[in-house]
């Protein structure tokens, strides 16, 4: 065998290393989701009598219905004002010169290096007085606190990356600032924003200990949460198939989103604006 | 269409740094200016106050004879091209050229007429379709300059247009510019660093220095008369060889020895300082064998150190008499900002003679120079004694 040829080798053994620590868990999920209550501690990997019987369970609980509704309003809603604000706030990191700025970068970064758990009992408190707790606002708020750091750092970084001049070129070409900004240097931060988009989203869809501590019934509960609050059939039955089913589930939505951007992510969209 | 006019403008920056002082200029409608000058010396700022990409501190810019100080550059109409292009990649080539028509409202049948028009003069017609990404350099650049045409704007300014591209395509575009902008009869300011696209583009230049405008005229007068050293020293390629001379006030002791200064001189000699400096330019150098006739002029011996041999003409790499005299020039050079111009402040000189030279390398070789043609400045101030 050549140098290259074991070279490959090892790669791909280490490919296949890593996609099965991440792979096997998820298709265990999998499997388990589509175990019936008598066979699921038989430890076959495959189910020897599939069926979706989990899947139509759950389904028919309005605990995970609801939760679920409540899971994509509240990520969706978290990541468009999440983005929409960063893009605003990374624009002007990046562009302008603003007394303040570092403190400002700062002050963000401390933020996104907060230990979560020491501000939740007094966010609990807070927000029984001002009327947020167990609703959605309740689980946006401090959603967009702690994603947006993180946005804001990964927008002024793509936004860095976007020549000066095309802003300049398009004033001159008599764009306003805001009509350059959208028809110039908003499209050509898009793979920027989608990116940022999908990070903020996920954080938002599978945050659990804010869900669990702001939220008492299923008017805010998100799934994280409410998985806790499965129960099996019976009291004596375990719910493992139904909260399996659910976290397969929820894992969908995430699938699908980084599928369909997956192509909007790729870089190199500014290639050829300046010499090159 | 319409004419420019800067009236002590001035660049001054938060941190008390003056990048412009004092711009006063007249750019005629239809006229092609330059501004040259080495890096650092307010050129490019000069030219983005025109477009309004940066804040005049003092001073009145008119375009058109309107007061435009505080217009945002959409509302000065003027077009711009960038040194590295600033070509909006998401867009085609179609879409690059339509995006300024398309902000100011055009219908479609207008635009789609305008740009193809742009396209047939820049011949892009067949790349319309693609990507600033899948083009030349060369393409880029003319969609870069189509971008501007559409527009039939007031002016159009250029920063280092060509400075990207390598050498022959630069020639080639020097050309096209300098049609285009004949065609099209549109004001242009342009910049650059580039002396010798100073010279064959512009009907006049504007030589910069330090913020400060040192001359400006028309590429001849500018070779032929420049108003100081650093002005001698910049137009020009090989530069002008100075040397310091002392005046006594009746003969002028130069490093090719001494001189009665010719009768053009003397009035302009009367009251001058006693430390001066000579430019002699490369090509009024002669060498005396070929000569029939050195009367009238002056001889030396110059040490060859270089000969280069570019087929049509020959230049002589060679030092003359004292090597204090580089301390001197030294200092001079300092004062007067030659120094910012390295080929010119050696004490090595130059000449260009004809092919059929007998100059060798490391030989001595007599040289002969009218004094008349003789340019003499103040080693105080740099100003020239002689235009």
């Amino acid at each position: 065998m050549s140098a290259s040829g074991q070279k490959r080798a090892l790669w791909g053994l280490a490919d296949i290393v890593v996609i099965a620590l991440a792979l096997v868990p998820v298709l265990w999920i999998v499997s388990l989701s589509l175990k019936t209550p008598a066979t699921l501690t038989d430890g076959a990997f495959f189910p020897n009598h599939p069926s979706f019987s989990n899947y139509r369970g759950i389904f028919h609980t309005t605990l995970f219905t609801r939760s679920f509704l409540n899971s994509i309003g509240i990520a969706v809603i978290t990541t468009v004002v999440a983005v929409i604000l960063a893009a605003m706030a990374a624009y002007a990191v990046a562009r302008l010169d603003f007394r303040g700025k570092r403190l400002l970068v700062g002050a963000s970064l401390v933020v996104a290096i907060f230990p979560l758990i020491s501000l939740v009992s007094p966010i609990f408190k807070l927000w029984l007085k001002l009327h947020l707790y167990d609703t959605w606002p309740g689980l946006i708020l401090p959603y967009l606190t702690f994603s947006l750091p993180l946005a804001i750092y990964t927008l002024s970084a793509f936004f860095r990356e976007i020549p000066w001049e095309l802003e300049q070129a398009a004033q001159i070409d008599g764009a306003t600032p805001f009509q350059a900004f959208v028809r110039v240097i908003a499209p050509l931060a898009a793979p920027g924003v989608f990116t940022t988009a999908i990070l903020v989203f996920i954080f938002a869809w599978n945050e659990f200990l804010f869900a669990i501590s702001l939220t008492s019934t299923d008017a805010a509960r998100t799934v994280p949460a409410a998985l806790a609050f499965f129960t099996g059939s019976s009291q004596f039955e375990q719910p493992t198939g139904s909260i399996a089913a659910a976290a397969v589930v929820v894992t969908i939505p995430i699938v699908l989103l980084v599928l369909a951007f997956q192509r909007r992510i790729v870089a190199g969209l500014t290639a050829g604006a300046v010499k090159g | 269409m319409a004419e420019i006019t800067l009236k002590g403008v001035t660049k001054r920056y938060a941190d008390g740094t003056v990048a412009v002082r004092g711009f006063t200029l007249d750019i005629a409608d239809g006229e092609f200016m330059i501004f040259v000058g080495p890096s650092g010396c307010g050129k490019s700022t000069a030219l983005r106050m025109i477009a309004g990409l940066e804040d005049i501190s003092e001073g009145e810019l008119r375009i058109g004879g309107e007061v435009v100080n505080d217009k945002p550059p959409r509302e000065r109409d003027i077009a711009m091209v960038f040194q590295n292009y600033a070509l909006y990649p998401h867009m085609t080539v179609r879409e690059n050229m339509a995006f300024p028509l398309r902000l100011a409202k055009l219908d479609r049948a207008e635009i789609d007429r305008r740009v193809m028009e742009a396209a047939k003069i820049l011949d892009l017609t067949e790349h319309l379709d693609r990507k600033p990404a899948n083009l030349s350099g060369g393409q880029r650049q003319r969609v870069a300059m189509g971008r501007a045409i559409v527009r039939q704007p007031k002016a159009f300014l250029m920063d280092e247009p060509l400075s990207n591209l390598d050498a022959q395509l630069r020639i080639a575009m020097r050309t096209e510019v300098s049609r285009l902008q004949r065609g099209l009869q549109t004001t242009m300011v342009y910049v650059t660093h580039d002396q010798v696209e100073a010279m064959t583009l512009g009907d006049r230049v504007t030589v910069m220095r330090k913020g400060l405008i040192q001359q400006v005229d028309t590429p001849a007068n500018l070779y032929a008369r420049p108003v100081n050293l650093f002005v001698a020293g910049f137009i020009g390629s090989p530069a002008m060889n100075f040397s310091p001379v002392d005046w006594d006030g009746g003969r002028l002791h130069t490093v090719f020895g001494d001189i009665d200064p010719p009768p053009s001189l003397a009035e302009r000699l009367k009251g001058a300082a006693p430390k001066l400096i000579t430019g002699i330019r490369p090509e009024h150098f002669e060498e005396a064998e070929l000569l029939e006739d050195t009367a009238g002029g002056v001889t030396f011996k110059a040490n060859v150190d270089l000969v280069e041999s570019l087929g049509s003409e020959v230049y002589v790499y060679f030092t003359v008499g004292a090597s204090e005299k580089a301390a001197e020039l030294d200092e001079v050079a300092d004062r007067t900002g030659l120094d910012e111009l390295p080929h010119a402040a050696t004490e090595q000189m130059v000449a260009r003679l004809n092919p059929d030279t007998k100059a060798r390398r490391g030989e001595v070789l007599s040289l002969w120079f009218d004094p008349a043609r003789m340019h003499l400045f103040d080693a105080e101030t740099g100003r020239s004694l002689t235009s």
